[in-house]
């Protein structure tokens, strides 16, 4: 393992520290709970929106918190879903009187210490939390017999949308109804080039042979469909595209919103390189890009590889999409 | 009989085998999950081992509580509300006992395994720690009803349970994130059976 660390058990801590250093006129952090907030208190009758799970995903989450974004964001292990004393902490700070949502991704651990928090925040300050649960990964057989699909790329879009609808000032239930919507109508997949390596299990998650990828790779490394030999860009473009085009429809008036997302290792040349593409087989398709966004978002520790998320767009979800944001990861209009 | 020192003789003795083992829990998750499960659970039972020389107990459920909560606040993933939830329903059924013989013990783990399969929904048969548990339960209360005293009862739950343990090795997981491999998650021990079957281990050893 080659990293920039110094002890594997500090990494998260260490990081916050430094996020908090770097960005302090827009976050503040609180160690001892692992919860990054917006430098400034909610403001009262605003939506508190509370998202979070295992580090390693950066920018996603404590990079997307910020005004039209999110209010809280728990950071995990690397990994490893934060726990409930964290979410609870978050919950009750960022109540301002309107209730909390908490952005919730599909994966066994983050999803029952969501609820148990929920349920004690509920039962210890009486603070309205409702939820939502990110699950677009098309990768997985969404049935009876796995635990649904996984949350993965949807999670940032629905978090810029639903973040400038609390902004707004839009109910807790509004924000929740939206929040369930942008789900429904986002669909994503993803591949791997490389493993990534946890800092405190120091060997790579899985082995790949150079001339082999994992197709429909989980934010954590973990595999989806298929290990495939490596094919040229336009192919891979075609093999994620194709699942997500077959699920939902997106050739609407409005469009689709598309994020090519890379997965931490591949540069920006890549990335670009296969928006290419993917641009292209959607234009075929019938689907227009009405907004999109390229680069590192939500990703998996140095892992090379990138997913792409396109989710289907009306012109509430456009105007939402297009108003300020402004957190370290994501920054526009401000 | 089980009183407070040998629920604490058992928690000191379960910290020491994750830490011991915490390579080989993540290495078996690594194969089909997320690569964290010896690295948390060695982390919340550190946490939780420490709480007998820290504070006085008053009881066996006062301190099985405070070791479940522990557990929810410093494990993390799904083994920390699991695990948790394990002990702090296992608290709730040793309420007022001083003394646990192997009836108390066994209402404890039935009462915390109800707890995990609240928590969990899972089914036996889907690949996870309750593959270790179902066995473990039925093996304790056959001998507990035939007569072996606690340690006896606790021996035979520790034995089923590793044959539950072994028996996820070709099993498809359907919970979890090993849900996703499909297929592919044939051919690998249960990580969190096998912390489970190691926990009922170290209750065969302490529990007397």
């Amino acid at each position: 393992m080659k990293k920039l660390i110094n002890d594997p058990a500090d990494v998260v801590v260490e990081a916050l520290r430094g996020m908090a250093a770097a960005h302090s006129d827009r976050l503040r952090v609180d160690l001892e709970n692992r919860v990054v907030y917006r430098a400034e208190k909610i403001r009262p009758g605003k939506v508190g929106l509370v998202s979070g799970g295992g580090s390693g995903h950066e920018p996603m989450h404590g990079g997307l918190v910020g005004v039209g974004m999110l209010d809280a964001a728990c950071a995990g292990e690397v990994f490893t879903s934060p726990v409930p004393d964290q979410m609870m902490a978050a919950t009750k700070e960022v109540d301002g009187g309107a209730g909390v949502l908490h952005i919730v991704k599909n994966y066994t651990g983050d999803v029952m210490n969501f609820e148990m928090a929920a349920e004690l925040a509920a039962a210890d300050a009486g603070t309205e939390v409702q939820s939502v649960v990110v699950d677009d990964d098309v990768a997985v057989q969404d049935s009876l017999y796995t635990a649904g699909r996984r949350g993965v790329g949807t999670t940032v879009l629905l978090e810029k949308i639903v973040g400038a609808a609390a902004e707004e000032g839009r109910s807790l239930a509004d924000c929740a109804a939206l929040a369930t919507k942008v789900n429904e109508g986002g669909r994503s997949m993803g591949m791997a080039l490389t493993s990534c390596t946890v800092p405190a299990a120091g060997k790579p998650t899985f082995e790949l042979a150079e001339d082999e990828m994992e197709m429909g790779v989980g934010i954590h490394g973990e595999p989806g469909r298929k290990r495939v030999p490596l094919a040229p860009a336009k192919e891979v473009a075609e093999m994620l595209l194709e699942p997500i085009l077959s699920d939902l429809d997106f050739t609407g008036d409005s469009g689709a919103i598309v994020m090519l997302n890379g997965m931490g290792g591949t540069p920006l040349l890549e990335l670009y390189l296969m928006f290419d593409e993917v641009a292209q087989i959607l234009e075929k398709s019938g689907v227009t890009i009405a907004r999109n966004l390229v680069g590192n978002y939500i990703t998996s520790l140095e892992m090379a590889g990138c997913s792409v998320t396109v989710l289907r767009a009306d012109d509430d979800l456009i105007g939402l999409w297009d108003a300020p944001v402004n957190t370290p990861g994501l920054r526009w209009g401000v | 009989m089980a009183n407070l020192a040998s629920f604490t003789a058992w928690i000191a003795d379960y910290a020491e085998v994750v830490n011991d083992q915490a390579d080989y829990l993540t290495d078996l998750d690594r194969a089909i999950g997320d690569a964290d499960h010896g690295s948390n659970m060695k982390r919340g039972m550190a946490k939780a081992a420490e709480l007998a020389g820290a504070e006085e107990f008053a009881s066996i459920d006062v301190y099985l509580k405070k070791v479940g909560m522990t557990l929810v606040s410093n494990v993390g993933g799904a083994s920390g509300p699991l695990y948790g939830t394990f002990f702090l329903r296992m608290a709730g059924a040793l309420a007022d006992v001083e003394e646990a013989g192997a009836a108390e013990v066994g209402a404890g783990l039935r009462a915390g395994v109800e707890g995990i399969l609240a928590r969990g929904k899972a089914e036996a048969g889907d690949k996870t720690m309750y593959d270790a548990w179902a066995p473990a339960l039925e093996a304790f209360d056959s001998a507990a009803g035939s007569g072996s005293d606690l340690a006896g009862a606790l021996g035979a739950a520790a034995e089923a349970a590793a044959t539950g343990r072994d028996a996820t090795q070709e099993l498809i997981a359907r919970k979890g994130r090993a849900s996703y491999l499909g297929e592919r998650s044939r051919g690998h021990l249960d990580p969190g059976a096998t912390s489970s079957t190691m926990l009922l281990e170290s209750a065969a050893r302490t529990l007397t």
